[in-house]
């Protein structure tokens, strides 16, 4: 019982409020950010300019290829041994956003990709721009495609974002460390923290589900039903959260 | 209106277009046929600009159009383009499909492409269903809003690519009576498809393309009459009676 109110105790704190803030910060601006980069390096790709390849190769080989905490530990850490300072919060947010950028870049791609060559040639047969082409005609429609994957993204981030406790950055994982350190009541201060995961990943899928069906009611089809949200909180829908 | 001269293309090593020549007048219809990969379908994509050409020339309403890059989407304004699966833009609705040209491209207003697209959708008579999807219409109801789409940039020259050929045989009619009726109304056009009937009703002239090469170019009198090539001959005996 006194557990239980300890844990409640924590959780209304205003420590593990703005902790949750700070969590919930991050993983939308990293997931925002990554959106961002990743459509440009889809785009770039796909036009094809020869120059920019090898650079995106790179990067994308850099950050696909590397633990996501040692790229945190490494912009926080080695960076400013080359004069580049940045607070724990930047540090944290150019590396996660940098990580997902390099994994949303794959998935802005194949919603490109599954917009066929007859819709662009559609679009630029009644005189649409290239870039009118890109804007009305494939991005509204890869948009659908990519929903459902950038959902799972968010709910991802939202876990991985307890990595920058390491770099001090105040979310949910170190404020939780560091109130249970004071007394060692350490059941009850990860209690609350996972109090307050469990409680965005549900929003997260709650709000995923309506978003699915309302990209698909353009479409209106049966047979692409979207995931229900029980199946989704299970785990046993088709889409699974990306393993890191 | 449209004068093709000597244009040839090729795709690696494959010569697909091989010195065609081809003119068509205003108010007329050209249709082409011939044997598939005889390079019907890349003429039309090169008239369209949507593939460069080698060489020749493609003069298009008094204007050379063989080398334009960065204004090929002004050129295509004027040319309307139908293609064998339809490509109607998939998130749209068919009211929406025709009016998105008129409004970025000519910068209409959205009340007033809505009017353009009702009377579109009369003319190829489905009016009914200026609210579906793509998804919600049979292929000859798609069709005919993939011309209505073409139509609503009011060109000067529609191109249709095999436009039955997707279809099942029971919506060729409806598609071809569209076709047909703007061909009646003066709609220069030119027309790949394999329908000899009608080819022999609706077409001034009737091209036969077999290799990338132009190898008959006859008007429809001529052509029915039988004065033609042995190749040609030969092809239409192929189609004919089978």
């Amino acid at each position: 019982m006194e557990a239980l109110e300890l844990t409640l105790e924590y959780f209304v704190s205003m420590p593990f409020i703005r902790a949750a803030g700070m969590t919930l910060l991050i993983t939308v601006m990293a997931v925002f950010l990554g959106i961002v980069i990743g459509l440009i390096i889809a785009i770039m790709q796909e036009s094809k300019i020869k120059s920019l390849g090898a650079l995106v190769t790179f990067y994308l080989w850099l950050f696909r290829g590397t633990p996501v905490l040692f790229q945190i530990i490494f912009v926080f850490n080695v960076l400013p041994s080359f004069g580049i300072l940045f607070s724990g919060f930047t540090s944290a947010m150019i590396a996660l956003a940098l990580n997902e950028g390099a994994y949303m870049s794959e998935i802005m791609r194949s919603g490109l990709q599954a917009v066929g060559k007859g819709q662009r040639m559609a679009g630029r047969a009644v005189g649409l721009t290239d870039w009118q082409v890109m804007r009305y005609i494939v991005l509204p429609q890869a948009l659908r495609i990519v929903i459902p994957p950038i959902g799972n993204q968010f709910i991802g981030m939202l876990k991985l974002s307890a990595l920058v406790s390491v770099i001090a950055v105040e979310e949910l994982l170190l404020v939780a460390n560091q109130a249970a350190s004071a007394n060692f009541r350490y059941l009850e201060a990860l209690a609350a923290a996972g109090l307050y995961y469990l409680l965005f990943t549900t929003v997260f899928m709650y709000f995923q589900s309506h978003i699915e069906r309302w990209a698909a009611g353009g479409r209106r089809r049966a047979a692409e039903k979207p995931v229900g949200f029980l199946k989704r909180l299970l785990g046993v829908g088709p889409q699974q959260a990306s393993m890191r | 209106m449209l004068s093709v001269s000597r244009v040839c293309k090729s795709f690696g090593d494959l010569q697909v277009l091989n010195e065609v020549t081809l003119s068509v007048e205003s108010r007329d219809t050209v249709v082409v046929i011939g044997p598939s990969g005889s390079g019907k379908s890349t003429l039309l994509r090169c008239i369209n600009l949507l593939e460069p050409v080698n060489a020749g020339s493609i003069v298009f309403d008094g204007e050379d159009i063989t080398h334009t890059k960065r204004k090929a989407h002004m050129v295509r304004r004027d040319l309307g383009m139908v293609f064998q699966n339809f490509e109607l833009f998939r998130h749209l609705t068919a009211l929406e499909n025709i009016m998105l040209a008129p409004m970025k491209v000519l910068e209409q207003s959205r009340a007033e492409a809505q009017s353009l697209a009702e009377g579109l959708l009369e003319k190829v008579h489905i009016p009914e269903k200026a609210g579906s999807f793509p998804d919600e219409l049979s292929g000859g109801q798609q069709q005919r809003v993939a011309i209505a789409r073409a139509l609503a940039m009011k060109p000067k020259l529609m191109l249709y690519d095999e436009p039955t050929s997707a279809l099942d045989p029971e919506m060729i009619k409806e598609v071809l009576d569209v076709i047909r009726e703007l061909s009646d109304d003066g709609m220069t056009s030119i027309v790949v498809t394999h329908e000899m009937g009608f080819a022999r009703n609706v077409a001034d002239r009737i091209v036969f393309m077999d290799n990338g090469e132009v190898v008959e170019d006859a008007t429809t009198e001529e052509f029915f009459e039988g004065q033609v090539q042995p190749r040609t001959q030969k092809f239409l005996g192929q189609i004919l009676h089978h």
